[in-house]
């Protein structure tokens, strides 16, 4: 932990945002953290309060429970009540809305929904308990998508046959190509998410600078990082030069992790996939490859999910970084961390969670 | 049922009162108010780095007795068992009850033990009560609260929802990877006896320092500024919060006290604690910069404000 300590130290983080302060800023520029753990970061240790005027942050889809739409959960909640199944998840999408319930209600009714911290747990719960179907709901970007494709490997390799995969798995390349070619998202550079490139490389996102001209910097967590990949970005707008640059050398290679993706190609295939504000995005997804459909928890459904969203709820608008979540009707009234109506307000990476719980009363 | 009571509990539990096994224990009279107190444990794991469910259900009660000023003098122990939970895992966490009310100056006067059948509760669920004298209690005048009025806090925050997440998943961690579980009977009489310008105590468990602040803002109508650079927080803990995305000020203690102090006295009531066993690591780590409304503020190692809210829904289910 003593090597992160480096990247909170006051002066150094007070330093780079003097910094960026004396950029020449010709208009407003408008950035996007694609990533909830940025966004999460930047409420946390108040960063927007150092940064001037005419740098806005807005959040984007890289919350992951954020972009997983009702139907999913209207699902997982149907897999739930049928007999001898548990469902295993992340904790965090307990609580996600569904049409009628969330995980959360479907557990106090009686079905055996428990939180998981990792892939790997789920899949000894299915050797464990031979006699009960164990699903998994696999949600998240590339960064969790290899570790539940190694699971769901060791289930395949043990012919653990009572172990399912309900993958919501989204990829994030294709997702950004949609986000950015809405002419609503008004966006001059790009925060990139740190651990999804550490599994992807820079590679799949040359296309947004080279053929959208949009600036991008991949960047850690810690405050300094955040502070330094904005200068990044902002230097590269004010220049007029986009690029994608990394300043999270320390855990990202250019080039990412190149056996994480080889067991992602093994079990998996790029599907569509629905993303919550953006849609049917195509190969914006991955589910098990044929070969492995009887550790396909898709089987287990029979019927579409009469979904419904709140017609006020503003999720979409905020994860395609259209609105800031004080501008939705609902924010903090009827809906809150106790009593949420939209995913974002849930997650602990939610932009709405985030501002939330971190910005003061006075400054919403 | 009789054989449990006369070898296992009555033996441990050294109360006079407890030996004549009568339907209630007779206190006397005394001249002074008394404060009475209850709370039951459901942990899960039983056994955690640094304590079991008997450490915890007597320094749990124990700990509210004396936040309220109260000097903890007597508990109840009431235990409803699972059928088949093995004799040695009993005697283990008798035992510590035992030892943690020894600790805590507290004498176990009466009981009561239960066993239901399997499936019904999860090893073993504890009640107890708890009745103190209340010499203190006037002493802490809430209405006092004065801007400037500084606020402590007792050692490093989260330990105990750590040791607990850890087990929980089967972590290694190192000796100081422990819940901070115990009674702090020694700790606050040290601070008590010698300081009369503590406005007021808590004990930060469930919900972290975090829930502690907002509730004490909430009721007394003011405002507190937390300066995070000056929250003491164990390796272990910050290794953990950064692993899984916790905030150290959200998770729960079971061996801490969050003190109000008048200003003139802070250094003077966080010498006295750092001399205690429990105190070592205490710090003060915030004012009272407005009485005109309510917040927790916090100022943030960027040198920038944001709110410190309440943590929403369970992190852990059943830590205490």
């Amino acid at each position: 932990m003593k090597a992160l300590a480096a990247y909170r130290d006051r002066d150094r983080i007070l330093s780079v945002a003097s910094q960026i302060r004396t950029l020449p800023m010709p208009r407003a520029i408008r950035l996007m953290e694609v990533c909830g753990g940025h966004t999460a970061a930047i409420y946390r240790y108040g960063l927007r309060q150092l940064l001037p005027a005419p740098i806005d942050l807005v959040s984007g889809p890289g919350c992951p429970v954020c972009v997983t739409p009702t139907a999913y959960v209207d699902h997982a909640i149907a897999i739930a009540a049928l007999p001898n199944v548990t469902v295993t998840t992340f904790g965090d999408l307990l609580r996600v809305p569904g049409t009628q319930k969330s995980l959360n209600h479907a557990g106090a009714d009686g079905c055996d929904v428990r939180v998981v911290y990792s892939p790997a747990d789920a899949v000894e719960l299915a050797r464990s308990h031979s006699n009960r179907i164990i699903v998994f709901l696999g949600i998240g970007f590339e960064t969790s998508a290899c570790t539940i494709a190694a699971a769901t490997r060791d289930a395949v390799r043990d012919k653990l046959m009572n172990f399912k995969l309900f993958s919501a798995i989204k990829t994030m390349p294709r997702a950004l190509s949609t986000l950015l070619s809405n002419p609503e998202t008004r966006v001059d550079g790009l925060i990139l998410p740190g651990h999804v490139t550490a599994i992807t490389g820079t590679a799949p996102y040359e296309f947004i600078a080279c053929d959208l001209g949009i600036a991008c910097c991949v960047s850690g967590f810690e405050p300094l990082d955040l502070l330094q990949s904005i200068y990044s970005v902002t230097t590269q707008i004010v220049a007029g030069r986009p690029q994608v640059l990394n300043s999270y050398r320390r855990a990202v290679r250019d080039n990412g992790n190149a056996l994480a993706r080889e067991i992602m190609n093994e079990m998996f295939e790029p599907c569509a996939m629905t993303w919550r504000g953006l849609g049917e995005v195509p190969a914006s997804g991955l589910r098990l490859k044929p070969e492995f459909a009887e550790w396909d928890a898709a089987s287990l459904i029979n019927a579409p999910a009469t979904t419904r969203e709140h017609p006020g709820c503003r999720c979409g608008a905020v994860l395609r970084g259209e609105c800031h979540p004080t501008e939705c009707r609902l924010f903090g009234k009827s809906c809150t961390p106790e009593s949420p109506i939209g995913a974002c307000m849930v997650s602990s990476e939610g932009a709405c969670a985030a501002v939330y719980h971190y910005q003061l009363a006075d400054a919403i | 049922m009789r054989d449990l009571i006369h070898k296992i509990l009555a033996p441990r539990y050294g109360s006079t009162e407890l030996h004549k096994l009568q339907d209630g224990a007779l206190l006397g009279a005394h001249a002074r108010e008394i404060i009475f107190t209850t709370d039951s444990y459901v942990v899960q794991p039983l056994h955690f780095p640094g304590g079991d469910i008997g450490t915890l259900a007597v320094s749990g009660t124990v700990n509210d007795l004396l936040v309220m000023g109260a000097e903890p003098r007597w508990l109840s122990v009431g235990m409803i068992i699972e059928e088949g939970l093995q004799m040695a895992v009993l005697e283990m966490i008798v035992d510590s009850i035992a030892r943690t009310a020894a600790l805590a100056g507290v004498e176990i006067v009466t009981g009561d033990t239960k066993v239901v059948p399997r499936g019904r509760c999860d090893g073993l669920y504890i009640n107890t009560s708890g009745i103190g004298l209340a010499p203190f209690h006037h002493g802490l005048s809430s209405e006092s609260v004065a801007i400037g009025d500084a606020v402590i806090i007792s050692g490093t925050l989260g330990d105990h929802a750590v040791a607990i997440l850890g087990s929980r998943m089967d972590m290694k961690y190192s000796h100081d990877g422990k819940s901070d579980c115990a009674p702090l009977t020694a700790m606050v009489s040290a601070v008590l006896r010698q300081h009369r310008d503590v406005k007021w105590m808590r004990d930060p468990t469930r919900g972290g320092l975090a829930a502690c602040l907002d509730e004490f803002a909430t009721s007394k109508n003011c405002a507190v500024l937390v300066q995070e650079q000056q929250l003491p927080v164990a390796p272990s803990t910050h290794a953990l919060c950064e692993l899984l995305g916790f905030d150290p000020l959200h998770l729960a203690n079971e061996g801490k006290i969050m003190f109000l102090v008048a200003s003139r006295s802070a250094d003077a009531v966080l010498a006295t604690l750092r001399t205690t066993e429990h105190g070592a690591n205490a710090a003060v780590i915030g004012t009272i910069t407005s009485l005109a409304k309510a917040g927790v503020t916090i100022e943030t190692l960027t040198g920038a404000s944001r709110r410190l809210s309440r943590p929403t829904g369970e992190l852990l289910p059943r830590i205490c």
